[in-house]
């Protein structure tokens, strides 16, 4: 069996994000950027799989500007097979992003599609719901735990008030949700070897996707600022606050 | 054309989260159909039919559509959807995993999680886990989006008089099937709708602090009870406790930070609240900067003494 993963180059999760003054969007000049923290999940669970002996081959595909490899080297190194960079500068939107995953999994004969749940970015969560549309195939949404038995995959999903259990025909898509694993770090022989395995460099146009989408960003501004609190000496002054100045209790 | 409102239910009952929801959709536009897709789920329908501003219920009672699978749902929607100019579902776990789906059957772009409508294809949503406010405008034929229900005040349950009408459209995909499910219990109120959330993090120290320090004090408050990602990700708590920009957002009267240091995915899961009170032993935690006010004291002795006089 074939996984294909999906990875998305976004701000590192620990930066600050700083909105840029012509509030045209986010100021991502000398930031750094990770791959996104639940497309690692990603990669580690296709990883784990190959390493159980269900899957042979693990493909990586990244969206985005040239800078995007870096990401799938990484992806590379903590133990996929080799990479796909479709490369653009516009804005990756899901739909088109998923019109191109569509592609490259039907070319390549992938059984599970890994995606992470959202990017930390624009905090979306449609890729892969979209990309498992357009296949017409099934999706296994915030997954926590994956088990593939044949020509099926039983998928526990973290549902609002607990945990549900679906079962997929393959090929399937699984979005992976925090809990699913810890990725492991890449160690540094892996990351010398990932710069020696294969690298597919692809536009959109390859592809016949085109990437304009009928939505776009107006503006972006910071959210708005509370109003700063107070300290409060003792919990009998806390209790006076909420009762008599925020009436909240 | 009319908007189409996708109502969150557990087949029995209406979700608050559909009421929110009807609210958005209010600002968009003045006929609002209601479908109602489940199994045995026409109390669920006739709930809807009373909702304020409702003015056609549409209800598909099917086994295919039990479970909320997002196969069957989303094949559904994509077909009852050349009426409406709008589809709007609720951003819970349900609307975000079959909405996306029917944007991709009807090859249009999705907006997750409005916070704000501007027009009606013009809409404000959060971005880097609420650290910035995107305005996006759509120009699609339909729009398709999800509401983060905490942003908008439910319309009244009561009060509406709208007509039902059965559909017997069924759609079964074939590609997925539901086996089971394990559903946290609790008599509390539910974490998203409460006015009042009390919650724990890493500081409790296990699982039994939660049950003897947190459960009180919500007891005491009518309140329900969160954690950070770290309480839950060190097994104190089930992870559908978690407020966050991965777990659930609240925006309650009142929430209580204890022992949560204030991670910035924290934060984006709770920073709309209307008063923040954090209880913590480091005044430098960025928890300090969002409270409206802060308790500098150890959480095992301000907790019971705070349950005590309240």
């Amino acid at each position: 069996m074939k996984a294909l993963v999906a990875v998305k180059r976004v701000i590192d999760y620990n930066v600050k994000v700083r909105v840029k003054a012509d509030n045209s969007g986010v100021d991502l000049t000398n930031t750094k950027m990770s791959i996104n923290p639940f497309d690692e999940i990603a990669v580690e669970e296709a990883v784990r799989l190959k390493e159980a002996g269900v899957i042979d081959e693990i493909i990586v595909a990244s969206i985005g500007p040239k800078e995007s490899q870096e990401q799938i080297r990484a992806a590379l190194a903590l133990g996929a097979d080799r990479g796909v960079l479709v490369q653009t500068d516009a804005k990756p939107y899901p739909l088109q992003v998923a019109k191109i995953l569509k592609s490259i999994a039907e070319q390549e004969g992938t059984d599970i599609i890994l995606l992470g749940k959202q990017a930390i970015d624009d905090d979306n969560n449609q890729t892969g719901q979209m990309l498992a549309a357009l296949m017409g195939i099934g999706q296994g949404t915030f997954a926590s735990e994956v088990k593939v038995a044949g020509d099926t995959v039983n998928v526990t999903r973290e549902v609002d008030g607990g945990l549900q259990t679906v079962a997929l025909a393959l090929p399937a898509v699984i979005t992976t949700d925090l809990r699913l694993n810890e990725p492991r770090y890449a160690k540094l022989p892996n990351i010398m070897k990932a710069k020696k395995k294969p690298l597919d460099e692809k536009t959109p146009a390859d592809f016949g996707v085109d990437m304009t989408s009928k939505q776009e960003v107006i503006k972006v501004v910071p959210p708005a600022e509370r109003k700063a609190g107070i300290k409060v000496g003792s919990v009998d002054e806390l209790i006076d606050k909420l009762r008599n100045e925020a009436k909240v209790i | 054309m009319a908007i189409l409102v996708y109502a969150e239910h557990d087949n029995a009952s209406l979700k608050k989260a559909t009421l929110n929801t009807i609210a958005a959709a209010k600002q968009m536009g003045d006929d609002i159909h209601v479908l109602v897709a489940g199994s045995g789920n026409q109390a669920a329908a006739d709930e809807a039919a009373k909702a304020a501003g409702v003015s056609k219920v549409l209800l598909a009672d099917n086994a295919a559509y039990e479970h909320q699978m997002a196969e069957n749902i989303a094949l559904l929607v994509a077909d009852v959807a050349g009426d409406y100019s709008h589809i709007i579902a609720p951003a819970t776990t349900t609307g975000k995993n079959f909405m996306p789906r029917v944007a991709a059957l009807l090859d249009v772009s999705m907006i997750s999680e409005i916070t704000a409508v501007i027009d009606a294809q013009t809409f404000e949503r959060p971005i880097y886990a609420g650290n910035a406010t995107a305005t996006v405008k759509t120009t699609e034929d339909k729009v398709v989006l999800t509401v983060r229900t905490t942003a908008f005040d439910p319309v009244a349950a009561e009060g509406g008089s709208a007509s039902v009408e059965t559909l017997d459209n069924i759609q079964d995909s074939g590609k997925a099937s539901f086996v089971n499910e394990d559903m946290a219990k609790s008599d509390r109120p539910e974490l998203t709708s409460a006015s009042i959330v009390v919650s724990g993090g890493r500081a409790l120290g296990n699982g039994e602090n939660f049950t003897k320090y947190i459960d009180p004090l919500a007891d005491k408050l009518g309140a329900a009870v969160g954690a950070s990602r770290a309480a839950v990700d060190a097994g104190y708590v089930p992870n559908d406790m978690q407020v966050g920009q991965t777990g659930k957002i609240v925006a309650p009267d009142l929430y209580i930070a204890v022992g949560i240091s204030g991670a910035i995915q924290h934060l984006a899961g709770m920073k709309d609240s209307k008063v923040i009170v954090a209880i913590n032993n480091d005044p430098e935690s960025p928890i300090a900067s969002i409270a409206d006010y802060f308790l500098e004291a150890d959480l095992f002795d301000a907790l019971p003494e705070l349950t005590s006089k309240i």
